[in-house]
């Protein structure tokens, strides 16, 4: 007689098993909060003594050992906004191509091949790519000009991605509505899909400002310096910025151990800015989500 | 000329406008390649493709310098493989986590925190492996330099697994549910089932995800910048300090002479890494278009 019905072998072991595995992918979750507990732990803990209204609002004293890091501060703010207020009209326009105008076919594979490929080029081939076009071609010298637009190039793809997501959650009934109304295909961006896309764009923008204010290596060659004396008063004039602060102090300082807790400081502001920008990004965009879905 | 054609005409002007925008956007892509070959083609002419790129010494402002960067490619190839073996894994089970196991409220809060880990400014990273993690490293493996290959891998290791989990999440999600149920309806644990269906199925996608993992890895400049060790050597063990390509740009740059043969090699430097994140980038997206062909028509 053979048996209908056969237990699958070993179900206990294989539960077992299971459950080893599953706490292990837990493990793995779990260990990149530690990476980011332990960093931001590490920031905070050291930069907070470091922290006073004369760190963040005086210019360094002493060649660089005291006193306070506000043109740092104003420098990354003119990079960061300088970058986005030249990627955001082209990345949103871009992005209004590829997802209202644009069919399907070789342009668009085209533009997003583009993109896509832009999106991966190494942050230090941006700032080669300032350099030499910016910088030099252009004769923009090492300026915030240059490092605004070579941010610009880097954010763009950021800007872009969001625009289209934030594109693509407008429901098409409002399309379909706006056009069946007689309106234009333009008439419908401008009107209907663009307020209601807005938003999402918008947190989108302070994405990529985030992005922008964090990077060092675009800025190295075409915008930053360690000092200067004075603050920037023109576009053509060159900036101290945070990120860029930090990396001089760390490796390239006569007195290194002395200015640790200027780098704490400076890094505990970076990550303030940074984290939080995106932070905030994270929260509004995922409650947005929530109200679309109703 | 009647209002509705010149309404039309309008909406056809709008139209090539923002095609004009969408195009000048890639051409930044463009313009990067010229440059890039613009200003490090000339190096070829005080050393070959070949001596450029197997030379094993790179010694740029000696006279005459020498200009053999495959020290560089090198430590690049070894950080990124390094880390890989670091991201590649926490990457993908993270993942696995967010997208078969976590419950919705959990992976709420786990999917932030990869998101926020991925913004975390790269020089801020730098001085953590600096600070923290080199002096540990020494200590802990009784070595006299705490900057060199293994730091510098860990550092870019926990860097590219955002990038690796978001995608492989994208694509573990993407596995239609029917494939599921009928695994789990033949008697498959949910772990089997992972292993055996949701992940073969997902296969093309979560190789997007790790080659571009390790193309973020091999572009990022401040932690190699900074954790490396700066060594223009081909490493022989793991703790050996290194120079990686990044790195030698951005530390070399502000000393070389304008339009000098080292400011040329510098340049030459960006363009076979430019070629590589290149490479990697092009897998990846022919592999992602392939799979959501497969999706599309399966």
């Amino acid at each position: 007689m053979t048996t209908i019905y056969q237990r699958p072998s070993g179900l206990q072991k294989r539960r077992l098993f299971e459950n080893l595995f599953f706490w292990l992918f837990r493990a793995a979750a779990g260990i990149n909060g530690l990476a980011l507990l332990f960093v931001g732990y590490f920031v905070i803990a050291n930069g907070a003594e470091a922290i006073s209204w004369e760190f963040l609002t005086q210019p360094p004293t002493d060649s660089m050992t005291k006193g306070g890091i506000f043109p740092c501060i104003l420098g990354t703010f003119y990079l960061a906004a300088g970058a986005i207020f030249f990627a955001l009209p082209i990345g949103v326009a871009s992005a209004v191509y590829m997802n209202e105008y644009a069919a399907k076919g070789r342009v668009l594979r085209m533009i997003r091949f583009g993109i896509n490929n832009l999106a991966g080029v190494p942050s230090i081939v941006f700032g080669l790519f300032g350099l030499a076009f910016f910088c030099i071609m252009l004769g923009f010298g090492v300026s915030i000009l240059a490092g605004a637009l070579t941010l610009g190039v880097l954010t763009l793809p950021v800007i872009i991605g969001a625009t289209e997501e934030a594109l693509k959650a407008v429901p098409d009934d409002y399309r379909k509505a706006s056009l069946a109304l007689g309106a234009t295909k333009w008439q419908t961006i401008y009107r209907v899909v663009l307020p209601a896309a807005i938003p999402e764009i918008l947190t989108g923008a302070i994405l990529g400002l985030g992005r922008a204010a964090g990077e060092t290596a675009p800025i190295m060659f075409t915008a930053a310096v360690f000092f200067t004396p004075v603050l920037p008063e023109s576009v053509f004039d060159e900036v101290m910025a945070l990120p860029y602060h930090i990396y001089v102090l760390a490796t390239e300082g006569t007195e290194i151990a002395l200015t640790r807790p200027i780098q704490y400081g400076t890094a505990l502001v970076l990550i303030v800015l940074v984290c939080g920008m995106n932070l905030f990004a994270i929260i509004t965009r995922s409650k947005m989500r929530k109200k679309l879905k109703g | 000329m009647t209002p509705a054609n010149r309404r039309n005409l309008k909406e056809k002007i709008i139209k090539s406008i923002f095609l004009g925008i969408a195009l000048a956007s890639i051409t930044s892509l463009g313009l990067i390649t010229f440059f890039l070959f613009l200003e490090g083609l000339p190096v070829l002419q005080h050393v070959s493709v070949n001596e450029l790129i197997t030379g094993t010494l790179w010694y740029p402002t000696r006279e005459p310098p020498l200009f053999g960067i495959l020290p560089l490619i090198v430590a690049s190839a070894g950080v990124t493989l390094l880390s890989a073996v670091i991201s590649v894994p926490l990457g993908i089970m993270t993942a696995i986590y967010i997208a078969e196991i976590a419950g919705p409220k959990t992976a709420e809060i786990v999917k932030p925190t990869v998101e926020i880990l991925a913004s975390l400014p790269s020089v801020v990273i730098g001085l953590f492996g600096l600070v923290v993690v080199a002096p540990l490293l020494q200590e802990v493996f009784n070595i006299p330099v705490g900057v060199n290959l293994f730091n510098a891998s860990l550092m870019l290791g926990f860097m590219a697994v955002p990038t690796i989990c978001s995608i492989s999440e994208d694509a573990i999600r993407s596995v239609p549910g029917s494939l599921r149920e009928a695994s789990l309806a033949l008697g498959a644990t949910h772990l089997e089932t992972i292993v055996k269906i949701v992940l073969p199925a997902g296969a093309s996608g979560i190789t997007t995800a790790v080659i571009l993992g390790m193309s973020r890895a091999i572009g990022e400049t401040m932690v190699v910048l900074m954790v490396a060790g700066g060594a223009a050597i081909i490493p022989e063990s793991l703790f050996d300090p290194v120079r990686p390509m990044p790195a030698s740009i951005a530390a070399e740059m502000a000393e070389a002479p304008f339009r000098g043969s080292h400011y040329h090699a510098l340049f030459a430097i960006g363009v076979v890494l430019f070629l590589f994140t290149l490479l990697f980038n092009l897998t990846a997206g022919y592999l992602s278009s392939r799979y959501k062909r497969k999706q599309l028509s399966g």
